[in-house]
């Protein structure tokens, strides 16, 4: 009767056409008077959201084709064994660029002082470009140490009250206002979380800018999302498993050691990785909590072994940071700019890669 | 206008003896029973028999699972879900009392589901669970009580080569033994199966069945079914449920062949449900 209602409509709706249509009376005629203003506005809808979806595909090809050429100057090289082994396991040095015999010198600060003793009484002009020279090791190093602590810290958290949350909580008016403020604390801006971190743990705590205070300002940054991953892998665990559990007389803390977290564990653990990408990632919770622009020693060469966590350390994107912003540009700061944003491109890429991995394995091992 | 319900003898005969034959007796005493402020059982009273299979029936929804999940508390987990009034008691003592340790209620008295659920680890896995949860960890002992558990639930045969193969990697039939094979290892004294062959097709339901009239030799079974032939083959005992209130409880012989109430005779020649 509906299909009815809407035939005749379309039949008025032609006859209506027609009469407006004078001296046309054929129905090729109506149907070519729609190439008017409606096909026109459906073309342009189609094309707009056709080129946004191919603005996408545009942007993501600049970005990785810039990053990839200008960076894969510094990190490969044209011999054996192709890869710039000095820029990744080296420090930052300072570059020295001059002219000598008319030639241009492009030395770096070891390189520089051994190239003075063996020319003692020449007097050069240099330039000196911060940074430019040597390698990102450190901050490859400091980047790990962040990542590892954080993350064990926000696993360790937010494992712990997505099992309350999912498993014991009752939805009382509390366990509500918690869901809020993860909601809430997921949307905070990172560099509030670094401006909360500073004011918390650097000043009040008195850990000054240190690993530690790093670990807990990142962890707190990524803690809503692994509940919130978590609290979704506990969920996905078939309810059926949990009264098999009880049934068989087994405690409550019991069929979650052993027949939920098991279970969940794959699932949590993936989602986790793209937090670990976040981690490493973000600069501004890091820039007044853990970060320095320069350092010397390695992070394990400390005198004693508490003084491990409260030293700042070096990051690949506060270096990213710094070389990009910190120092006068020129056209020898390009190499480590780029060259660092390859090796963090690089790793985020390998961090989210495993996770799909391990997510395309536990997804075949576990099925229910 | 429900009736006076009427013990099979069998079970008053034993209540009256010691306490050896009370093992693995259950009595629901005027149980009501609410999941928030929707009661769905009323005033049910029941004396289900030591050693005998009592069969539940009744059309959908008429509060079957609710039922027999109270016989092991199954229904603490459900927000809101609450005893109004009444009581459980097995062998004497009331199961919702304070003192209860509910985690041992429950290793007494075992529970197959409906939905078969086995857990996704091996199928040694899956039997050991119990022992294991209970602190057994000596190899011998749980390898004897795998294998014993397995032989009582007719799966020994069938999968004695491939233990540790997933409990998901055998049929259907083979998945419902195994949840049956996995109570068995803890030695319980009674047995609550919730549909157990709703989901089987009749060559695996038959075999389950075989094993039901088998176990109640050792075991206390209280058996759910939609399915009135299968209540007639392995029942010693029918209970008729409808609208969550108990209509009629009879030896099965009885109910199927001469039922007391016109709601009973109705359902079972399927004039309704
Ligand atoms: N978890 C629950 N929460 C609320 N109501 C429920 C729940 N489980 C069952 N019920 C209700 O209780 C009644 C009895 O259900 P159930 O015991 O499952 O019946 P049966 O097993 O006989 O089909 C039904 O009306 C059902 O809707
Ligand atoms: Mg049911």
């Amino acid at each position: 009767m509906n299909d009815e209602a809407r035939m005749t409509n379309v039949e008025g709706m032609t006859n209506d056409e027609t009469a407006s249509n004078a001296g046309s009376p054929s129905s090729f005629v109506i149907r070519h008077s729609s190439f008017g203003r409606g096909r026109f506005l459906e073309a342009l809808t189609f094309w707009i959201f056709r080129l946004a979806t191919y603005l996408i595909l545009a942007a993501a090809t600049y970005i990785f084709l810039d990053i990839g050429i200008k960076g894969g100057r510094t990190v490969f090289t044209r011999t054996a064994p192709f890869i710039n082994v000095a820029f990744l396991s080296q420090a930052p040095q300072t570059l020295y660029v001059f002219d000598f015999a008319g030639k241009k010198m492009t030395l770096g600060d070891r390189e520089f002082r051994d190239w003075k003793s063996v020319h003692p009484g020449v007097e050069v002009e240099a330039t000196s470009v911060a940074y430019s020279a040597g390698g990102i090791w450190p901050c490859i190093v400091g980047t790990a140490l962040l990542v590892i602590g954080s993350m064990a810290l926000a696993l360790g958290i937010g494992i712990s009250s997505a099992i309350y949350l999912s498993e014991y909580s009752r939805n009382g008016p509390l366990i509500r206002l918690v869901r809020i403020a993860i909601l809430n604390l997921a949307g905070v801006p990172s560099i509030v979380f670094g401006l909360f971190g500073f004011g918390l743990f650097v000043i009040f705590f008195g850990w000054n800018v240190s690993l530690i205070a790093g670990w807990f300002t990142l962890g707190l940054m990524v803690l809503p999302a692994i509940i919130t991953a978590s609290e979704e892998s506990l969920r996905a665990v078939p309810q059926g498993l949990r009264e098999g559990s009880l049934a068989l007389g087994a405690s409550k803390w019991q069929t979650i050691r052993k027949n939920v977290l098991p279970y969940a564990l794959p699932g949590i653990l993936t989602s986790s990785i793209l937090g670990i990408a976040r981690v490493a990632g973000e600069t501004a919770p890091i820039m007044f909590t853990a970060a320095y622009a320069m350092k010397d020693e390695m992070p394990w060469q400390v005198a004693r072994f508490t003084d491990f966590f409260f030293q700042g350390v070096m990051a690949l994107p506060y270096h990213i940071y710094v070389v990009s912003s910190k120092i006068p540009q020129n056209e020898y700061t390009e190499r480590v700019q780029y060259g660092s944003a390859f090796v963090f491109l690089f790793l985020v890429m390998l961090i989210a890669l495993t996770s799909i991995v391990l997510r395309e394995r536990s997804r075949s091992r576990l099925s229910w | 206008m429900v009736s006076v319900v009427e013990m099979p003898e069998k079970t008053s005969q034993i209540t009256a003896s010691g306490p050896e034959v009370r093992r693995g007796l259950i009595e629901i005493k005027q149980l009501d029973f609410a999941y928030g402020d929707h009661q769905v059982l009323h005033d049910v009273t029941l004396s289900i028999a030591p050693r005998a299979v009592t069969a539940f029936i009744g059309p959908s929804g008429c509060g079957k699972t609710t039922l027999l999940r109270c016989l092991n508390r199954m229904n603490d987990l459900i927000d809101g879900a609450r005893i109004t009034r009444g009581s459980v008691e097995i062998e004497g003592i009331d199961i919702n009392a304070p003192g209860v340790d509910v985690v041992d209620l429950r290793r007494r008295v075992g529970m197959v589901f409906q939905k078969s659920n086995p857990f996704p680890k091996s199928i040694y896995d899956n039997v050991a669970y119990g022992l294991r949860i209970a602190g057994i960890t000596k190899r011998t002992l749980i390898d004897e009580a795998v294998e014993r558990s397995l032989r009582s639930a007719a799966l020994w045969d069938e999968v004695k080569d491939r233990l540790h193969v997933s409990g998901y990697g055998i049929s259907g039939g083979q998945q419902q033994r195994l949840c049956i094979a996995r109570a068995l290892a803890v030695e319980p004294e009674i047995i609550l199966m919730d549909e157990p062959c709703s989901a089987l097709d009749p060559i695996a339901t038959a075999k389950v069945e075989e094993l039901i009239r088998q176990l109640k030799q050792q075991y206390t079974i209280v058996i759910v079914t939609h399915n009135m032939q299968q209540a007639g083959r392995c029942s010693d005992h029918t209970a008729f449920f409808y609208l969550g209130r108990l209509i009629e409880f009879d030896g099965t012989a009885k109910i199927f062949s001469n039922p007391r109430q016109r709601q009973t005779e109705e359902y079972i020649t399927g004039r309704f449900g």
